[in-house]
């Protein structure tokens, strides 16, 4: 997404190194994904749905 | 994740041979206060032997906090993804960072964005790229893993 897109960051983060940030977004399981600070995602999704749910932040 | 084995090594090798532009991979690092960059710097090390597109870049955390800033990255081992889209234009972002050291998943992960970068087409559906390109404001994301 990040690649295709201009407005699009990712970070991949491992969760073990940076506990502060795994605690902030209360990681409790992996992959998680947050978006903006706002949208959670928990697990991996097809690529549809994820996007969707990605981008509906607002 | 450990040395690489020679059937790894190949396999890397051919997979990288698809690359068609060069990728850098800028590696901040900082010298006191990062346990896995040492770990960071072994992983990385493995990958230039493999391809002449796949370059590393050290990029001091502390000494150079502009170029740190200029990729959001503030804390180490971190990892950004650059290439050069047209020769002699100058570098730019891929906008793909690792934070933590790629080992486990995750470097397979890092190979395959390498590899996205390098000019492999890209696996999104049409659809997704238009809802992609309109997007209007800066987005962020970010994916939590761990090693195993």
């Amino acid at each position: 997404m990040a690649f295709a897109s201009p407005q699009v960051t990712a970070f991949a983060v491992e969760a073990t190194e940076f506990p502060d940030l795994a605690r902030r977004y209360r990681v409790t399981g992996v992959p998680k994904t947050v978006v903006n600070e706002t949208v959670e995602i928990l697990g991996a999704l097809p690529q549809d749905a994820f996007i969707d749910q990605a981008l509906s932040g607002g | 994740m450990g040395l690489l084995t020679p059937q790894d090594q190949d396999k890397l090798r051919e997979a990288f041979g698809e690359m068609t532009r060069p990728v850098r991979l800028l590696f901040f690092t900082q010298t006191i206060g990062c346990d896995t960059c040492l770990e960071t710097r072994r992983i990385l090390d493995e990958l230039p032997p493999l391809s002449d597109k796949i370059a590393i870049e050290e990029v001091n955390l502390v000494l150079d906090k502009e170029k740190a800033a200029q990729y959001a990255i503030d804390r180490a081992p971190a990892l950004a993804l650059v290439y050069e889209e047209v020769q002699g234009e100058g570098d730019k972002d891929s906008r793909i960072r690792f934070l933590g050291a790629p080992s486990g998943y995750e470097f397979v992960s890092l190979v395959q964005a390498l590899l996205l970068v390098g000019g492999r087409a890209s696996q999104l559906t049409d659809e997704n790229r238009q809802k992609l390109a309109a997007i209007d404001k800066p987005i962020t994301m970010q994916v939590f893993t761990t090693p195993t």
